[in-house]
């Protein structure tokens, strides 16, 4: 761990300009460049305040807005966006990056922290969208959105946990790569993102909170929407298998990654 | 203490059953795997600093895998590398470059790659830029620099900052003449420095003139590690080599390796060089007619016979050659028994020093189809200047010279 964190402050100056590049040429010879940075998540927002709550103006106990069911559903979204992105880069990271592993020397870790970095761009950008929306959907968000700090952490711990684990896979096993996406899919829809989860009867309550991601989204609905203080005990749960799976996910890593360049 | 020592080194790709047990094993269950495939083994050497090594074999003997085990990407399966000091790789030039971005920035990105950090860059940015020679596209996107400018780019970064250890690939092939000689005078001047070269190239001409050392390599292992000339004669049999053919290696008087290969249908009798009045000599002066005199004796009938000669100076470099398809001189039909004689005949317009002649009995243009005898060494012989003015070179151009003022 100690070495890891040494060899990405040496290495601090390549992570920060590989995230800077990566959106130097996603938006070079556009002509907004990076304004779309911000438009992008602002109209995925958007679309989903207007339309999605017009459309289903179901209200949400607990919540005096007209917008409610928007408010509900993008929080969810933009927990489980993070989360999702966090392991679909990491799934095909080191076999979009072989030819590079096999040719030159570099700290390997820097790729996940790459991944990481420029997700968490993404994220607070769509973070900020979401709180310009909020307000002209005239619902600012309580003091406790500062749970959000802590929230992210556990999201990204679960997120390359779970990546570095599968990612690893991938690169011997390649189904993993077209499995995960299906899997990632699925769990989307057994997370109360869409719908809230007093609706799920009993039974399938009880398996739906196996789901490491339940407690952040809740956690979210409540500090973004509701404005109470998440439920801290369940969080600390999730964050506690969340940091064993990047353990797991750096140990498989480290283990690997010798036996990575001869299978690419 | 050497600068790189590699000791008993191996490389296995291992297959398992499944690749659960592979994953297994990771976490230290003892999982045997089903197949080893050993792609190399038992590779050992040592580097002095400032010295060259050319690095030969044929494609599939091995040497990427051993160049990338050297560099650290690839982790050896058995034995060790050691190295003291900064490695720098031309392996594959560009790599990591983003189109969308410009020469600069792919600079800053490229040396980070390389471990350097920004304040490093910036300090040596100038001299990059200057070496590069791409003008104003330095600041311009990537994608509108043609392969020989990114190429440019790419040798300008990775060779910024002198390492102990300098990998060369044939990559140095790309780009326009005037670059080729601007980055060998570079990599010259590191050697200078003290900057060791390992260098892999199939161009024997590029070894011979670059390195002070070479090894071969052969189904992942070193079957041979002397000087340059040696060892490019003996890569020169490898790769004619067929069924039947045998190499072998003579020790010459002054200690001098002959290397011999073929499959001997037809041998050579006798190599001779005469001087005009049919006399055998050692001693030739410039620009003097001589006779180059082959006597071939064809041991099994042969469809067609083309004796060929190359003319090399001390340090193996061809100053000139040919042979008797390119000269319209074949001989078809031959019978065991045959003997055939062959007489060149021409002015040696070649400058001081001591020369050797290789001889080559094959088929076609080149040797690389049916290999007869292949004869290094064949014959040595001095130039010495008798009768004209001081010159210096391989090749005797006498000049007319007037001057005006």
């Amino acid at each position: 761990m100690l070495g890891f964190t040494r060899t990405l402050w040496a290495y601090r100056g390549f992570v920060i300009s590989s995230i800077r590049n990566e959106f130097v040429s996603r938006f070079a010879r556009s002509r907004l460049g990076g304004v779309w940075m911000v438009i992008n998540p602002l109209a995925q927002v958007a679309i989903y305040a207007l339309i999605l709550s017009n459309v289903l103006a179901a209200k949400l106990p607990g919540i005096d807005n007209q917008y409610a069911y928007a408010l509900y559903l993008t929080s969810g979204i933009l927990a489980w966006s993070l989360f999702a992105e966090i392991i679909g880069r990491c799934l095909t990271l080191f076999i979009d990056n072989g030819n590079l592993m096999k040719k030159m020397l570099f700290p390997r870790i820097t790729m996940p922290m790459i991944v990481v970095g420029s997700c968490l761009l993404n994220y607070t950008l769509l973070f900020l969208a979401v709180l310009v929306v909020f307000a002209l959907l005239g619902h600012i968000p309580g003091w406790q959105v500062i749970w959000i700090i802590p929230l992210t952490a556990a999201i990204v711990a679960l997120g390359v946990g779970i990546g570095l684990v599968l990612g690893v896979m991938n690169v011997f096993v390649r189904d993993v790569g077209q499995v995960v996406p299906i899997v990632i899919q699925a769990l989307f829809w057994f997370t109360p993102i869409v719908y809230p989860i007093e609706i799920v009867p009993d039974g399938l309550r009880r398996v739906i909170e196996y789901n490491p991601m339940v407690p952040i989204v809740s956690a979210y609905h409540d500090v973004l929407v509701f404005g109470n203080e998440p439920e801290v005990q369940q969080v600390a749960i999730t964050a506690a298998v969340a940091i064993g799976l990047m353990l797991l996910g750096l140990f498989m890593f480290r283990r690997a990654a010798p036996e990575m360049v001869d299978a690419l | 203490m050497s600068l790189l020592s590699v000791d008993n080194l191996g490389k296995a790709y291992r297959s398992y059953r499944s690749e659960w047990q592979r994953f297994a094993s990771w976490f230290g269950l003892p999982v045997k795997p089903r197949e080893e495939h050993w792609v190399l083994r038992h590779i050992s050497f040592s580097i002095e600093p400032g010295e060259a090594i050319g690095i030969v074999g044929q494609n599939g003997a091995g040497k990427s895998t051993l160049l990338k085990m050297i560099t650290g990407t690839l982790q050896p399966t058995q034995g060790t590398v050691q190295v003291n000091g900064r490695i720098a790789a031309i392996l594959e030039l560009g790599m990591g470059f983003n189109p969308e971005l410009t020469g600069r920035q792919n600079v800053y990105h490229a040396a980070g790659l390389m471990g350097f950090p920004a304040e490093r860059v910036n300090s040596a940015m100038a001299d990059i830029e200057a070496f590069a020679e791409v003008g104003e596209y330095f600041d311009e996107p990537v994608r509108t620099y043609s392969s020989g400018m990114q190429m440019r780019v790419a040798f300008s970064v990775a060779t910024a900052f002198r390492p102990e250890i300098l990998i060369v690939d044939e990559a140095l092939s790309v780009g326009d003449a005037y670059f080729q000689h601007k980055s060998f005078d570079r990599i010259r001047e590191f050697q200078e420095q003290g900057t060791t070269l390992l260098f892999v190239s199939h161009d024997p001409a590029a070894i011979r003139s670059l390195c002070s050392r070479a090894i071969l390599l052969e189904t992942g292992t070193i079957i041979k590690d002397g000087t340059p000339e040696a060892v490019m004669d003996f890569y020169n049999a490898l790769i004619a080599e067929k069924e039947n053919t045998c190499i072998e290696v003579r020790t010459l008087a002054g200690g001098i390796a002959q290397t011999l290969s073929g499959t001997y249908e037809a041998s050579v009798q006798s190599v001779i060089l005469q001087n005009a009045a049919g006399v055998a000599i050692e001693f030739v002066a410039v620009g003097e007619v001589v006779t180059l005199r082959i006597t071939v004796r064809v041991n099994s009938a042969i469809p067609e016979l083309v004796v060929g000669y190359q003319i090399k100076d001390r340090l193996g470099q061809t100053v000139f050659g040919t042979n008797t398809f390119f000269l319209g001189c074949e001989q078809v039909e031959l019978n065991g028994g045959d003997v055939a004689e062959y007489a060149f005949r021409f002015p040696a317009n070649i400058g001081i020093g001591s020369y050797s002649i290789a001889v080559a009995l094959h088929t076609t243009d080149t040797h690389l189809a049916h290999n007869y005898e292949w004869r290094d060494h064949a014959l040595l012989f001095n130039v010495v200047n008798i009768s004209h003015p001081t010159f210096i070179g391989v090749a005797w151009l006498p000049p007319d010279v007037e001057s005006t003022r």
